[in-house]
């Protein structure tokens, strides 16, 4: 028998019990749905973690008072005090390997602009952060050095409190108010977006380090929170952090067995450590739709055992008239591909529906990838191959006059 | 004249001991037919007719004895190579017809054809010619539980026909059918007998369908207790050219 009328026998015994062969392929439909919505999403997110940590930087390095767990940078500092601006100063002048220092103070404020006002979160740091985070101004100005020299009221806001504050008209060189002081607002930086831990990073508004240390920061104006430092390039990020340590430990006085009082990070680090998160996603995922397809196998298993054991007659004839037992085997095992290769394309076309309504629902960005959905496709036909076997050698091993007289 | 036997059997023993006490349903039959004969099997029901039938048409093994098929001992031969026996050289007409389901008369009459690898036009065709030849050239397209008994039977004929065989073993092929048709589609075992040289071995309860027979063997309890041409007496059904003769010689 040759391919064609393979596929039309199968087809026409599949469809001759629909209800049957839909429910029996239902574990593969999920297995193969949940695989093709999970990876279109996991891809979605890779590329969402992937687009934020480029979004930090170039080169970053991050600097955070105070100890942190190995798993990754601990969010929130100032909690620890360890770090002041001497460090800062000292950090500037000694690490060749490092290009911008920028150190990073805030505190959650109210601003007032005329009638509006908005709580935000108050960044006083230095010129050099527009450069470290690649932070830059859709309108206006940054702020400079001489700002920072002079101690110049101005400040630049996030795209969200511009909005908040000043709705669709021009803030440059319109005034706002935080803790009473007047600011001149310079510039409004272009969106960013989310950040890798989920808050709005355009719900901030910056101003010179020395104002803030000045007017801001009450006591603790020589404690630094956390500072950002770019490497001279990528190569030598490591390079930076190991002397940044050293000379860190040294003006801290740190014996040789005596952790660290301070965390630095690096791009590296926080990569991995995203991609750790990914790659357990994915295996989890992956464990799920191996089970699924464990379970859509036996369910095709069965029903084909089912299937020989009703048509053991039928099996009976074709052998009196001359079938091999190869051409019973095939038969069988062509049916049971046919049906879990159903079950698969039913499944590819589900999970990207389910993709779609739930990247619709949630804004979550997914990605179909027709590879994938070839492979899941090809997994599902495989899935029939190996479930599909046993029913058949089974078929494929009756006697002739045994199966003819089958009840 | 030592032709080689179409159906040679020695001592053939078909003994069923499934479900307690073993029940000899073939006791110790040693038979020949050549090439070219008409045999017609009779002998009361449960006497052994169907078990000897399945065992030359390869469907089932003895418990002991020999079968050779045109001199060859079959017990040599691999499960491949009985099924192409079965496709190639013998048309099986069963006693409970034995059509599939859910599947056209046009397509079941196909199905040797399609385990010899007939390309499908060739099969169709092949096909539609048998049914015609029984007469069921309007209902191709029927699936078997639209059709009346005879008319399966007819379909099951048909399906026997097709491929052409050498050997033609029919289990009670008239059994469900009415003296009209019954004498048509012994005409056509007589036709293929005499002008395709295929031989024909049919069991029956009929004794006038017997009687188109050149020889009658009759099985009781499993043994053969009779072998030869059709009693005088027996009217029957068709005529045939043996017939003629026979009566010519009489005259
Ligand atoms: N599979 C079987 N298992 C046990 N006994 C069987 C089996 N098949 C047939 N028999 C027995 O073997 C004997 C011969 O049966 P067989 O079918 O050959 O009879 P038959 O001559 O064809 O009868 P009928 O004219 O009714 O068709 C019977 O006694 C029957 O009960
Ligand atoms: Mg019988």
């Amino acid at each position: 028998m040759n391919a064609f009328t393979l596929l039309r026998l199968a087809l026409r015994v599949i469809s001759r019990n629909k209800a049957r062969a839909m429910l029996t392929v239902l574990g593969i439909v999920i297995g193969v749905g949940a695989v093709i919505a999970m990876v279109a999403l996991g891809a979605g997110a890779q590329q969402n973690i992937a687009k934020q940590i480029a979004s930090l930087g170039s080169n970053l390095i991050i600097l955070i008072p105070g100890t942190t767990n190995v798993a990754g940078v601990r969010g929130g500092g100032g909690s620890s005090t360890t770090v002041d601006v001497d460090d800062i100063d000292a950090l500037r002048r000694e690490v060749k390997s490092i290009t911008h220092l920028a150190p990073a103070n805030r505190q959650q404020v109210q601003i007032v602009a005329g009638d509006a006002n908005w709580s935000t979160n108050l960044l006083g740091t230095t010129p050099a952060f527009y450069v470290v985070r690649d932070w830059r101004t859709d309108t206006g100005t940054e702020h400079s050095e001489l700002d920072e020299a002079s101690h110049n009221k101005v400040c630049v806001l996030g795209r969200t409190v511009a909005t908040q504050l000043f709705g669709t008209d021009d803030p440059i060189d319109q005034w706002v108010r935080i803790k009473k002081v007047p600011f001149r607002v310079i510039g409004v930086l272009s969106s960013k977006g989310q950040s890798p831990m989920g808050t709005d990073q355009d719900d901030t508004v910056l101003i010179p380090f020395s104002v803030y240390r000045q007017r801001m920061a009450g006591t603790q104006r020589d404690q630094i929170q956390a500072a950002y430092a770019a490497a001279v390039d990528a190569n030598s990020s490591q390079a930076a952090l190991d002397e940044m340590t050293a000379v860190l430990r040294q003006r801290h006085h740190l014996r040789e067995s005596a952790d660290d009082d301070f965390s630095l990070r690096n791009l590296a680090d926080i990569a991995a450590a995203s991609r750790e998160v990914a790659d357990s996603m994915t295996l989890l995922l992956g464990s799920i739709a191996g089970v699924s397809l464990l379970v859509g196998g036996i369910g095709i298993m069965n029903t084909m055992l089912v299937s020989v054991t009703e048509r053991t007659r039928e099996i009976g004839i074709r052998l009196a008239v001359g079938a091999k037992s190869s051409d019973i085997l095939v038969q069988f095992l062509v049916e049971a591909v046919v049906l879990s290769a159903i079950g698969g394309a039913i499944g590819v076309f589900f999970g990207w529906g389910a993709a779609q309504l739930l990247s619709d629902a949630t804004g979550w960005v997914t990605i179909f990838d027709p590879a994938v959905a070839a492979l899941a496709f090809a997994v599902s036909g495989a899935v029939g191959v190996f479930f599909g076997f046993w029913p058949a050698r089974r078929a494929a091993q009756l006697d002739p006059i045994d199966a003819l007289r089958y009840e | 004249m030592s032709e080689v036997p179409v159906i040679d059997t020695e001592h053939l023993q078909k003994v069923y001991s499934a479900g307690g006490t073993p029940l000899v349903a073939l006791a110790d039959v040693t038979l020949r037919v050549q090439k070219g004969e008409f045999v017609a099997v009779v002998g009361a029901s449960g006497s052994g007719k169907s078990t000897f039938m399945n065992l030359i048409g390869l469907l089932d093994r003895p418990t002991s004895g020999v079968l050779r098929l045109d001199g060859v001992d079959v017990a040599r031969l691999t499960p491949n190579q009985r099924a192409v026996v079965r496709n190639r050289k013998i048309g099986f007409v069963f006693q409970g017809f034995n059509l599939l389901r859910r599947t056209s008369a046009l397509e079941n009459v196909e199905l040797p054809l399609l385990y010899a690898g007939v390309p499908a036009r060739v099969r169709t065709d092949a096909a539609k010619q048998a049914l015609t030849q029984v007469g069921l050239g309007e209902r191709m397209g029927h699936m078997p539980n639209e059709l009346s008994g005879g008319q399966q039977q007819r379909v099951a004929i048909a399906r026997a026909l097709v491929n052409q065989p050498a050997l033609l073993l029919a289990d009670e092929p008239t059994g469900n059918l009415d003296s009209t048709t019954t004498r048509e589609i012994l005409t056509l075992f007589v036709d293929l007998n005499v002008n395709h040289g295929i031989t024909v071995v049919m069991v029956t309860h009929e004794l006038d369908v017997a009687a188109v027979s050149r020889r009658v063997v009759q099985f009781k309890d499993g043994h053969l207790v009779m072998d030869g041409p059709p009693p005088p007496e027996w009217t029957p059904a068709v005529p045939a050219p043996w017939h003629v003769a026979k009566t010519s010689e009489v005259a």
